[in-house]
């Protein structure tokens, strides 16, 4: 495999033909910002926090391949304002309690409010009223955390390559759903993948929530991207 | 009743498979009047997919639903422009005669009433579709007649009491639509020989017939005006043994509904220009996606394809030419206008729900069924057509710059003459406002709702690329339209319309709708307005598709152009307003306590 070069915020990058820009980058020890965003499933770019700039144009670093010359621009003030007010979208869109979400601390969203230093949303909280399904044996789905990062949608499938979990509606009323069917033969693993797979606390594994203390959980101690940025 | 079951055994034996799970699901709806739980488990079952998946399909179409329809479904417009004639006295006459509300289905299942984003009539409203049957020019004793006729079990096509004119009266389409073609060019609206397009095409070489759209410098017609020449040679040169001729009549901008009448009255120059585009790329089938609002249309399209196969305009060795084979077939959408956007169009042809891909790879690489595909406009293949005949550099005198050749204007709202007009490009706005009977005007929406607001100081800018892009949609907006009610319109319509798939689109223009409202409703500060433009920037920055990108328009383009109109309705002298009302919230408990409230400094 051939490498190439290229810039971010100045920086000489290298990266594998074919690579994206957000994999490329956390090769070089740069950080941009992803939620939807898993290493090993294929990218989706629905929430848009890894918008980058190249050439002047706006778009997911998650699901651009970076090419040989590419100037991209990242941690510049305009991007950084707008991937905060993502962050506050994703706030204002659910109902999200974090004090008393299972996923605390290990959530990133929640970390992504830290690290961008969230107070309050700018926006309006839109207040959607939303479902929770608990009717699976081991998994509980409660999409008034989700933030429709299709993680789950992506990771998770029955063996013959059938989706368990699907987007239904859309719109502001798009939601995650788990089909009824395949969701009541989730293997224990695959609930334990569901949950690891989920940025948030909308998909637990019942009978797990608090099994590591807050306060010894992977965002308790050091901000979101500390493992990825080198400086 | 039919069993389930065995409809839903009929209809995927009909289609074979998942790729065709709209028409499964359309056709089993039609049957059994909804798609429910049962039904949807059962056509999972058949298709050996998730039912979670099949879910995601009937959930996303606006004309599917998982409750009962009703045995006649009445969707009534709801564009803006619908507004601007009356829409509301219409809606009222419906409620009035059925006893039902908008939304909801007579207690006896006979008539449900439903609210629907434009349907391509705009030049005839109120307009509804019934049953698939397109009911214009609505009023209340028109109403008054068709809610009996529904009561009497009638057909709804046979509720359809006159006709429109040019094809509209021919036997397979009996619709009422009129075409209102008020002014013709020399492209698209000239006499067209049917055959001629093809014959000529298959005289050239394959690199010739790219070179002269090249020539011409045709611009995709839909409204993004990629150059329809570089396209073609872009999915010519893919590496693939299959390629695919898409043809977009999805026109889903509200205001457009000159595809309309390109389907009614050329559909053969259409159908010519998809083989000549064959031909170019070296694809031998091509799919119309229809949109559903258009299916009074089908039958006589594919009377009309079947007349072609048989001249041999369409078919195998078309035109004498061995090896010059194409064929066309029509899928039907199912009610979502980001369908419009050519990815999410590709998805939809495919059966799945109407959602853009993430590019690259493009649809010239990787497009319908994976393989490669051109996806163009109606109007871009019927210029196509044209400008073979007549040749790329006779297309290129006319226009301006970057904007060659004619355009068809689909014009509505505060005129005269509301209809199809074939310009050249470089028309200024007032000579059209001149033309159309719209000297009235205030604003004019040009483009739809994605594209711009323009108040009388901007009349005197030319329609084009180089200055105001439209892919078609010219509204005309007078003194007697609340214009910021038309902007509430158009962010109910992209609320609605956004697919769900990415943050700043599925939440931002929730957001901004909101924020609007919080303004209109009197509550906005001169803070709220600066935070409302600049939100709208961040959807249109972060958006991933031309649906978010494009959807905070009508706020930020009418801020720009009529800002008086919203500060009209700004609190002065204060940095902040709550929209909380203390006085109605604490009303009912005051008036149970048989108190007075203490409001003391709200």
């Amino acid at each position: 495999m051939s490498e190439i070069k290229f810039t971010i915020d100045g920086k000489e990058c290298s990266a594998k033909q074919g690579q994206t820009i957000v994999e490329a980058a956390k090769d070089n020890g740069i950080f941009i910002p992803v939620l939807c965003h898993f290493e090993g499933l294929k990218p989706a770019g629905t929430c848009r926090i890894c918008t980058v700039k190249v050439g002047g144009r706006n778009m997911a670093a998650c699901t651009t391949p970076a090419t040989a010359g590419m100037v991209v621009e990242n941690a510049v003030p305009e991007l950084e304002n707008m991937r905060k007010a993502i962050v506050e979208m994703l706030f204002v869109e659910g109902n999200h309690m974090c004090p008393t979400c299972e996923k605390s601390g290990n959530c990133e969203l929640q970390a992504l409010g830290y690290r961008y230093q969230m107070l309050a949303p700018r926006f309006p909280y839109l207040w959607p009223v939303r479902d929770v399904d608990a009717s699976a044996p081991k998994i509980i789905l409660d999409t008034n955390r989700c933030i429709q990062c299709l993680r789950c949608v992506r990771g998770i499938t029955t063996a013959d390559g059938r989706h368990i979990f699907g987007l239904v509606s859309r719109g502001d009323r798009t939601a995650i759903k788990a089909d009824p069917e395949l969701a009541a033969q989730m293997s224990e693993d695959q609930a334990k993948k569901a949950m690891e797979y989920c940025p948030v606390g909308a998909i637990l594994k019942k009978e797990v929530g608090f099994s590591v203390p807050i306060g010894q959980r992977k965002f308790d101690s050091k901000p979101i991207g500390s493992d990825v940025q080198k400086s | 009743m039919a069993n389930l079951a065995d409809v839903v055994k009929q209809a995927v034996k009909r289609y074979g498979d998942a790729s065709r799970l709209l028409d499964i699901i359309r056709d089993v709806q039609a049957e059994m009047g909804c798609v429910s739980d049962e039904a949807i488990k059962t056509i999972a079952g058949e298709l050996k997919l998730s039912r979670v998946d099949v879910d995601g399909v009937v959930t996303f179409y606006h004309f599917f639903s998982k409750d009962p329809v009703g045995k006649y479904a009445v969707y009534l417009n709801n564009s803006a422009v619908a507004g601007m004639k009356g829409r509301a006295a219409i809606a009222r006459a419906f409620e009035k005669e059925t006893g039902v509300k908008f939304g909801k289905t007579t207690t006896d299942g006979l008539i449900g009433l439903f609210d629907t984003s434009c349907i391509g009539m705009n030049d005839q409203e109120p307009a509804a579709i019934i049953n698939g049957v397109v009911f214009t020019n609505l009023t209340e004793a028109k109403v008054k007649d068709i809610v009996a006729g529904m009561k009497a079990g009638k057909d709804a096509g046979t509720l359809v009491k006159e006709q429109g004119d040019g094809q509209n009266q021919s036997a397979l389409i009996k619709s009422m639509v009129n075409n209102n073609i008020r002014k013709k060019g020399q492209v698209l609206l000239a006499p067209f020989e049917s055959g001629a397009a093809v014959k000529k095409a298959a005289s050239m070489s394959q690199a010739g017939v790219i070179e002269e759209m090249k020539k011409s410098n045709l611009r995709g017609r839909g409204g993004a005006g990629f150059p329809t020449g570089m396209k073609w040679e872009f999915t010519g040169k893919s590496a693939g043994d299959k390629k695919y001729v898409v043809c977009n009549a999805d026109e889903g901008e509200p205001g457009t509904f000159k595809d309309r009448v390109i389907l009614t009255e050329i559909p053969q120059m259409l159908f010519e220009g998809m083989a000549i585009a064959g031909y170019a790329i070296g694809a031998d089938e091509g799919v119309l996606y229809l949109r559903a609002e258009y299916v009074y249309l089908k039958k006589y399209l594919e009377t009309v394809l079947e007349d072609m196969r048989k001249s041999n305009v369409i078919g195998k060795n078309i035109g004498g030419k061995s090896g010059f084979n194409f064929d066309i077939k029509i899928q039907l959408g199912a009610g979502a206008y980001v369908c419009g956007e050519e990815s999410a169009l590709i998805e939809s042809a495919e059966g799945k729900r109407g959602q853009p891909r993430n590019r690259p790879p493009f649809p010239a690489q990787y497009g319908y069924m994976g393989k490669p595909t051109t996806v163009n406009n109606v109007e871009s293949f019927c210029a196509a057509a044209r400008i073979i005949i007549e040749g790329g550099d006779w297309y290129a005198a006319m226009g301006t710059a970057q904007s060659k050749g004619t355009k068809l204007l689909s014009v509505s709202g505060d005129c005269e003459k509301p209809g199809v007009y074939e310009v050249e490009f470089g028309m200024t706005v007032q000579t059209l406002l001149e033309e159309t009977g719209g000297r009235n005007a205030v604003a004019v929406q040009v483009g739809g709702p994605s594209g711009t607001c323009i108040g009388k100081k901007d009349f005197g800018r030319r329609i084009c690329f180089d200055d105001l892009a439209t892919g078609g949609s010219i509204i005309i907006i007078g003194p007697q339209t609340d214009l910021l009610g038309v902007v509430h319109n158009f962010m109910d319509f992209f609320v609605e319309e956004s697919c769900g798939w990415c943050v700043p689109c599925r939440a931002g223009n929730a957001i901004l709708k909101s924020k609007l409202e919080k303004i209109l409703h009197g509550h906005g500060t001169e803070t709220d307005l600066n935070e409302l433009e600049d939100w709208c920037k961040i959807v249109k920055g972060m958006s991933r598709c031309g649906l978010g990108q494009t959807s905070p328009n009508p706020i930020l383009t009418t801020i720009q152009n009529f800002r008086h109109l919203y500060e009209a309705k700004l609190q002065k002298g204060v940095d902040y307003a709550t929209e909380f009302d203390l006085a109605a919230a604490v009303k009912d408990s005051c008036e149970a306590a048989g108190r007075k409230p203490n409001l003391e400094g709200h």
